[in-house]
């Protein structure tokens, strides 16, 4: 009796104490809202600080069109194409190339020192570049997220291969694996949770690079583009409403590759 | 050829020459002759850094020795055999695969079908007595459990032989001592030769019907004990203590 009371207070002094932490997490959101509201008020220009409320009616109403740019639905979807497409080329390339560089020693001694020079160039370094040889375009945006994701996708997948545990490896060639079933049954397995952290950090990068490459001139479409355009009309709270889409976005995104990576990759960690 | 015990083991002037991180060369095994009989029960024994983990790995076909040859069926080994499978100290069986996926492993890799191969995986599931948890993930498991599961994938791609690398090294003392037994009575149901590497004279003498006693290094075959007492064996028994003495004193002050 005393025993299952014990337990049964203790689960429930433990979600007691999720929500102590999550509400002490809320309180400076709320605060900074507040604060927000209150300078609105005092400053009483809506082209340098817009109410909250402005704001909120921008975001309530995200299939509206805005000043014949689109709306924020459509402005949205398309930089997530374009994340997709970049992003999707960078594991294309990043997740193959790793696993390769990871299993054999010497083709990582001959692509490493190329990649360690070419990383420290920030994506939004090679805009003008993309721009010169690609024109605006899908094609140069492609190219600036590509720059931007694919180093985290392969530096992780080439660590990933690297710390397989050894044991595991050769458990595999004493039962007869070949090196194909060696690479496919027990590298790819093992080293999927890492890979899967690149990719997070990845995609991360690549969604501030699309932003960043949708404010180019030459862009018509996009929310980078959207909130660049609504500076251009002094429509501030176009500008918050669209920065608060693409945080919303991001951390969506974020939270679904956490969930998969609880989900799936629980024994990572757990490992003995 | 050999012909009829197409099952033995030899293992004919083995030795093994490592180059240390400083550029040493390092003799790990001098000079190893060995015979194993079908259907024995062999354990390699010596001190620490001795090599015994090293000849076992040259049985298994991981590592190549730097001269001499081992054969099994006389057959020289040079790759992992099917014959052949190891069990490891720990850490060997996949974390992300179920149990059931576990020791169906090797059929899988052999590609043998699914519904076949966990047929089999659920015969030796259920002779290390973890049928119930087929389901299971290893790190769901204790320490015990996992090492049984590890006996049950060996013995589920039907090998001739067993070589196990100090497998129970891990366990606590209680675990470890109930882990032997149940090695006892798998071996005696399934028949085959196992060749046991531990540092433990304990567990040496409780286990095999002979010690392999090595050297340190570079390692030969210092002397070869026959344990004569039934088993299941008693160790408090006064036999037990003199094998056990003996042998000890073999590892601490062989060269005189």
């Amino acid at each position: 009796m005393e025993g299952t009371d014990t337990a049964k207070n203790r689960t429930r002094k433990q979600r007691d104490n999720v929500w102590r932490r999550r509400a002490l997490g809320a309180i400076l959101p709320i605060l900074i809202i507040i604060c927000w509201e209150i300078a609105a008020i005092l400053i009483d220009n809506e082209f340098i600080l817009p109410r909250l409320e402005s704001v909120l009616a921008v975001l309530a109403a995200p299939t509206v069109d805005i000043l014949g740019s689109g709306s924020l639905i459509n402005n949205a979807l398309l930089s997530i194409e374009r994340v997709i497409m970049g992003f999707g080329l960078a594991a294309l390339v990043g997740i193959p190339v790793g696993l390769v560089m990871g299993y054999w020693q010497r083709v990582e001694d001959f692509i490493d020192t190329t990649v360690q020079l070419f990383r420290p160039i920030p994506p939004l370094a090679w805009i003008p570049l993309a721009l010169a040889w690609f024109k605006t375009g899908i094609v140069s945006m492609t190219f600036i997220i590509f720059i931007g994701s694919v180093f985290p996708v392969l530096l992780n997948t080439v660590d990933g291969v690297k710390s397989v545990n050894k044991t595991w490896v050769e458990s595999a060639r004493t039962f007869g694996a070949s090196q194909r079933q060696v690479l496919a049954k027990v590298i790819m397995p093992a080293s999927l949770p890492t890979i899967w952290t690149g990719l997070r950090v990845g995609f991360g990068i690549a969604w501030m690079c699309v932003v960043a490459a949708e404010m180019l001139p030459g862009t018509t479409s996009g929310l980078g583009y959207l909130i660049m355009y609504a500076y251009n009309w002094g429509q501030v709270q176009v500008i918050i409403a669209g920065m608060i889409v693409i945080g919303l976005i991001g951390l969506l995104i974020d939270g679904l590759f956490r969930v998969i990576e609880h989900q799936r990759f629980r024994w990572r960690g757990m490992t003995r | 050829m050999e012909g009829n015990d197409k099952m033995s083991l030899s293992i004919k002037h083995v030795s093994k020459v490592f180059v240390n991180e400083k550029g040493e060369e390092v003799t790990a095994l001098g000079d190893i002759n060995l015979e194993v009989e079908e259907g024995e029960f062999i354990c390699i024994l010596g001190p620490s850094g001795c090599g015994k983990t090293t000849l076992l790995r040259i049985i298994a076909g991981l590592d190549d020795p730097s001269s001499g040859r081992a054969e099994i069926g006389g057959r020289e080994i040079t790759g992992p055999a099917p014959e052949l499978a190891m069990i490891f100290q720990e850490y060997s069986l996949y974390p992300w695969r179920t149990i059931i996926d576990n020791t169906a492993f090797g059929l899988e890799v052999r590609g043998i079908s699914k519904e076949e191969r966990y047929a089999k995986a659920r015969e030796y599931l259920d002779l290390v007595g973890l049928k119930e948890f087929e389901g299971s993930y290893p790190y769901e498991l204790s320490g015990g459990m996992r090492q049984r599961v590890a006996v049950a994938r060996a013995l589920c791609s039907e090998p001739q032989v067993l070589l196990m690398d100090e497998p129970f090294g891990a366990l606590d003392a209680q675990t470890r001592n109930t882990m032997q037994k149940e090695l006892l009575e798998i071996w005696k149901k399934t028949k085959k030769t196992v060749i046991f590497v531990t540092h433990s004279v304990d567990e040496a003498v409780y286990l095999s019907d002979r010690v392999v006693v090595l050297s340190p290094r570079p390692s030969e075959v210092r002397e070869i004990v026959t344990v004569e007492q039934e088993r299941p064996r008693e160790r408090t028994s006064l036999e037990f203590a003199q094998v056990r003495r003996y042998v000890l004193s073999l590892i601490h002050n062989g060269n005189e």
